[in-house]
């Protein structure tokens, strides 16, 4: 059994009401930012079934679009974020069905990555796709994420070169569309890495994307 | 280590003769590898907080998104002010607190959950009264913080602090229970008495659903935080004149738990039950959806 804080049951400090769904909200939102890492333009939210028919009342749609912009889950300017924000334009959709999860959201930046995510309670959260690929991140560790041509060896290549840098790989995680398709690789680091590794690793032959992921504080 | 059951933290405080808040600050500090006064900074920095909430709350009267609530804490202030009520200054201060912070949350204002943000109003209305009432220090709210964060964490290994898993119990319900032990231990009692009050306040609770209207943490979330404020307080005073339950404490969490598996999942935060399905329920619903 995983040790338990006092702090789990006394606190998040959060800007309310709902910890699932606002402080989850926000959350799911600075881990897109976190998972993109780009200057957008445009940043569109599908919320799916709770998030979609109780998020207005609890502010969802303002702590996902406070998250995307980078305000922590304590910030209580949050509840104004609509006259915030500035540069950006954002939209919402809302969707019921029932094979998401019953707080679910997808986070579109610019049309050209999508970020699906569940709030499973009080303030957790998990992303579970990236542009269609599964994804395991629960924003507890820093995380490598690669996106390269399926082939025999990449594993092991990758993990040397963490390995060499002295940083232990908490948990590793891969997906790909088929045998020598496309395939997306993540390392959950129990340290962070120098940005040095993320350089060597991009130089890695047929991998064409690659993205460090912070761990949400 | 895990202390796993309240049975297991009584005898921890009988062979090292030592407060609960004690054995929990130092095994916080041992399992988060830090030391004890990183721990008790900690939990200072959420004290803070909950007096923040509480002082912002007692300021605005700003609805909520869905403009059903946000003004009852600024009504019962002015009542009270203008009247005798039947209460002293302690009871009348946990009222006026709890909404002043449950209000403040649903405003979307920083809170501390406590254990869970619906709940956020108990703990700090019940802290901060007693310890007003009687001049108790900072260092003591501390830690009866610490305690009332054992006593959560406690239940939370068995059952999950969640509506949506046991019911309004395992919210309302635990903080109440949470706030029973930090009263007994501001006001000097012991271990036993702590765990006593913990038992009191859990046993009152049993059964409380959730129901909340349109699933939004408002009808009846915000006046539930005063409602058991009040009850923690009565929890603690039996304890400390003496009064013991019958069942103790780990059972009547077993209980708590059964009870969650029980209750319908119609009454645990799927507003598909309870008053979230009453006539007036369902009007109100129906607005908010066309206005918004
Ligand atoms: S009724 Fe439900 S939502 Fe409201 S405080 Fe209780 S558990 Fe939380």
């Amino acid at each position: 059994m995983e040790e338990k804080s006092i702090f789990s049951v006394i606190s998040p400090i959060m800007a309310g009401p709902s910890s699932s769904h606002t402080a989850g909200a926000v959350r799911l939102g600075l881990m897109a930012r976190n998972i993109y890492n780009n200057e957008f333009k445009k940043v569109k939210f599908v919320l799916y079934n709770s998030f979609a028919t109780t998020g207005f009342g609890h502010g969802t749609d303002k702590g996902l679009l406070a998250g995307v912009l980078g305000y922590s889950v304590d910030n209580s300017s949050i509840k104004n974020i609509f006259k915030e924000v500035n540069g950006v334009e954002y939209s919402y959709d809302y969707v019921q069905d029932i094979s998401r999860h019953p707080n679910s959201v997808d986070i579109i930046f610019d049309n050209c990555m999508t970020i699906s995510g569940d709030s499973i309670g009080a303030g957790e959260i998990r992303i579970n796709k990236i542009n269609g690929f599964d994804s395991n991140i629960n924003g507890k560790y820093d995380t490598l994420m690669l996106m390269y041509k399926d082939k025999p060896g990449m594993i092991s290549h990758v993990s040397e070169i963490i390995q060499i840098e002295g940083v232990n790989i908490a948990s590793l995680h891969c997906d790909r569309a088929s045998k020598g398709g496309q395939a997306t690789m993540y390392i959950a680091l129990d340290l962070p890495i120098d940005i040095g590794v993320v350089e060597k690793v991009k130089q890695i032959e047929d991998v064409f994307f690659v993205t460090y992921i912070r761990k949400l504080k | 280590m895990n202390i796993l059951s309240f049975d297991d933290l009584l005898k921890l405080c009988e062979k090292e003769n030592k407060s609960i808040y004690e054995i929990a600050q130092e095994n916080e500090a041992n399992m988060a590898e830090c030391s004890v006064s990183k721990v008790r900074f900690k939990t200072f920095e959420n004290l803070k907080a909950m007096k923040d909430a509480v002082k912002n709350g007692l300021k605005s009267n700003e609805k909520s998104i869905s403009n059903w609530c946000g003004d009852d804490c600024d009504r019962v202030q002015k009542s009270f002010q203008n009247r005798d009520s039947l209460f002293g200054k302690v009871f009348e201060n946990i009222i006026v607190y709890s909404l002043a912070t449950a209000e403040e949350n649903l405003r979307m204002g920083r809170i501390v959950a406590c254990p869970t943000a619906g709940s956020c109003g108990i703990v700090p209305s019940v802290i901060i009264s007693v310890s007003e009432e009687k001049n108790i220090s900072e260092e003591i709210q501390i830690d009866a913080l610490i305690t009332a964060g054992i006593i959560g964490l406690i239940i939370s290994n068995k059952v999950q602090l969640a509506g949506a898993v046991a019911g309004c119990q395992a919210e309302c319900g635990v903080a109440s229970a949470m706030a029973a032990g930090s009263v007994v231990q501001m006001l000097g009692g012991t271990p036993k008495q702590i765990i006593e009050a913990v038992t009191l306040a859990l046993k009152n609770i049993l059964g409380l659903t959730c129901d909340p209207v349109c699933g939004l943490v408002e009808v009846p979330c915000i006046k539930r935080n005063s409602f058991l404020g009040v009850h923690a307080v009565t929890a603690a005073e039996l304890a400390l004149s003496g009064v013991k339950s019958k069942i103790p404490a780990d059972e009547v969490v077993d209980t708590l738990k059964i009870t969650g598996q029980l209750m319908s999942p119609l009454l645990k935060e799927t507003a598909q039950g309870g008053l979230s399905k009453t006539k007036t329920a369902i009007e109100l619903e129906n607005k908010l959806f066309k206005n918004n």
